[in-house]
């Protein structure tokens, strides 16, 4: 759905974007991660059609950037870094202006439509200049989705807003995603990315890395399991230190931290050494990596 | 021309909310037609409207005054001396209006969502500067019409009343007029893309007034008459004058040159 080519931006003597190519499937929540200044909001406004390349290509919904732009606008929805709504209009007339703008056929029912959906059909003649920053940023989702396009650039989704409203905005873009429409996604919220991203790619002007949420966990971390025992943990190193496919072995207190590549396999394997060995074991967990952790990493890594 | 449509109803429904562009449109044109008016109203009172003494002032005065008694030769010369203010509506109007529209999109930060949608830069250019040059034409003329009515309910006479009809004042009002709306939009354009505070925006661009200041007071000191092959220069002017200007503001109205330069 989306294919860039060593997309590449510059302002003046500042190169924003450098050599990005990634490709985006169809169906997709691509999360595109990165610190301020990372190029991520350029990288949007490339693929929206709101600036061009300085060089590279990049194609979306079949349409290239730079020679079909007007396709693409037609194309693609945008929530821009700030919802961006006319504050003396009210959230009707707001979208009704918008739909306009996007050449919809059904301008009263497809405004009705996404009032409704995200639960601002009760008031929709209030002037949203009365809004607060959740309800702005709904209208502005609901902006983005009038005219049903395939793919959805959401720039910043949750950002500023309460934890209960990010929620909901959170859970939206889950249903948009079941609707099969193709969705990339800039956050700072790791969070968000980890729950709702397939893909994530982390930029800093150029792409740094790009995989699933769990191959990036496996990569940079593998996986790690606690065994939680009824005694000091040092008298049972000994159990489990010659086991080769341990990646490392760490001793907590009462806890044996070990970084193992395939849990399901070897963890009845350290359990009956250990139990054999005198151990009592009082529980097992595997610690999940945050994507925090992930994206500190990538970043300790690149710095 | 349905986007067009959109984005002028759009528009006048935000800026004419802020109380300082309503007085603008509204209080502006009503003195600038109430002061003529004023003047109508004391020569036509007094001895017949000779006591300037204007028929003997100039020369060029005969020409203007050919077919007219001498009272009302005054009266049209008198008269003639506000048409400036005429000239001054459409441009004052577009640039509050303009001003306020394209700052005021700057400042809430509205232009990326409309530049996201698939209206071209010339439906953008047009819906705005519509928006800004219609309420300023229409004021313009309704006026006019309020001042030509006025001095008919005065008592003017049929052979005065009939100069506002004629050429000079017909060009003045309806090609010049339009003309000066446009040239402000197109400045009013230029001079917002450069600040993000609407009153400093509409405060350089206002210099674009100056010239018509300097119309008025040439004509009032006798300098030069307003006659029909001096509007007609003017209007010519105008027309160059619109062509460049609006080359200017489209190649300053560009999509990626609003995201990235305009702050």
């Amino acid at each position: 759905m989306i294919v860039t080519e060593a997309l590449t931006k510059d302002f003046d003597a500042t190169r924003a974007v450098e050599n990005l190519s990634i490709t985006v499937h169809a169906g997709e929540v691509f999360g595109l991660l990165g610190p301020n200044g990372a190029g991520k909001t350029t990288t949007i406004r490339m693929l929206a059609a709101l600036i061009g390349p300085t060089s590279g290509t990049a194609v979306v919904a079949g349409c290239r950037v730079g020679k079909d732009d007007q396709q693409i606008r037609r194309s693609v929805g945008i929530l821009t870094e700030t919802p961006g709504m006319y504050e003396g209009l009210s959230a009707a007339r707001n979208l009704v202006f918008y739909a306009r703008m996007y050449e919809v056929a059904d301008v009263e029912g497809q405004v009705e439509k996404y009032l409704r959906m995200l639960g601002l059909w009760e008031r929709r003649y209030e002037l949203v200049g009365t809004f607060s920053k959740g309800m702005r940023q709904k209208l502005a989702i609901a902006r983005a989705l009038l005219h049903e396009p395939k793919v959805l650039f959401l720039d910043e989704p949750t950002s500023g807003l309460d934890p209960q409203m990010a929620r909901t905005v959170r859970e939206f873009i889950q249903e948009l995603r079941g609707e099969g429409r193709t969705i990339v996604l800039t956050t700072h919220n790791l969070d968000v990315a980890d729950r709702l991203c397939d893909r994530i790619g982390v930029i800093r002007s150029r792409l740094l890395i790009l995989d699933s949420p769990a191959a990036l966990r496996q990569r940079l971390f593998g996986r790690t399991v606690v065994f939680h025992l009824g005694g000091p943990a040092e008298d049972h190193r000994a159990a489990v230190a010659g086991f080769d496919f341990i990646q490392s072995l760490d001793v907590v207190d009462n806890k044996l931290v070990l970084q193992l590549p395939d849990p399901e396999a070897q963890n009845p394997v350290v359990i009956r050494s250990l139990v054999e060995a005198g151990a009592d074991i009082q529980f097992v967990g595997e610690v999940r990596r945050s994507l925090e952790d992930i994206y500190l990493q990538i970043m300790e890594m690149k710095a | 021309m349905d986007k067009v449509i959109a984005l002028v109803g759009k528009e006048w429904s935000e800026v004419f909310r802020n109380k300082f562009v309503l007085f603008t449109v509204i209080f502006i044109p009503l003195l600038m037609t109430a002061i003529p008016l004023v003047m109508l109203r004391a020569i036509t009172a007094g001895d017949g409207g000779d006591a300037f003494g204007l028929t003997e002032a100039v020369g060029q005065v005969a020409v203007l005054c050919e077919g007219l008694a001498a009272g009302e030769c005054g009266q049209f010369i008198v008269i003639s001396q506000f048409m400036p203010l005429f000239l001054m509506m459409p441009t004052i109007i577009p640039i509050t209006i303009a001003s306020y529209s394209i700052v005021g999109e700057k400042t809430t930060r509205t232009l990326e969502p409309l530049l996201a949608t698939p209206i071209t830069t010339a439906e953008l250019l047009a819906g705005k500067g519509l928006a800004a040059a219609i309420p300023a034409v229409a004021a313009t003329w309704i006026g006019f019409g309020i001042f030509v009515a006025g001095g008919l309910a005065m008592g003017l006479s049929r052979d005065l009343a009939a100069r506002f009809f004629d050429p000079l004042w017909l060009t003045a009002i309806f090609v010049v007029g339009p003309l000066l709306a446009l040239a402000g939009v197109s400045i009013a354009v230029m001079i917002s893309s450069r600040t993000s505070d609407p009153r400093v925006a509409e405060q350089i661009s206002g210099l674009f007034v100056l010239p018509i200041v300097g119309l008025i007071v040439a004509q009032t000191t006798g300098l030069i008459y307003l006659n029909r092959s001096l509007i007609l220069w003017i209007a010519l002017v105008m027309v160059v004058l619109d062509l460049a200007l609006l080359y200017f503001a489209t190649r300053l109205f560009q999509r990626e040159h609003i995201l990235t330069r305009w702050k």
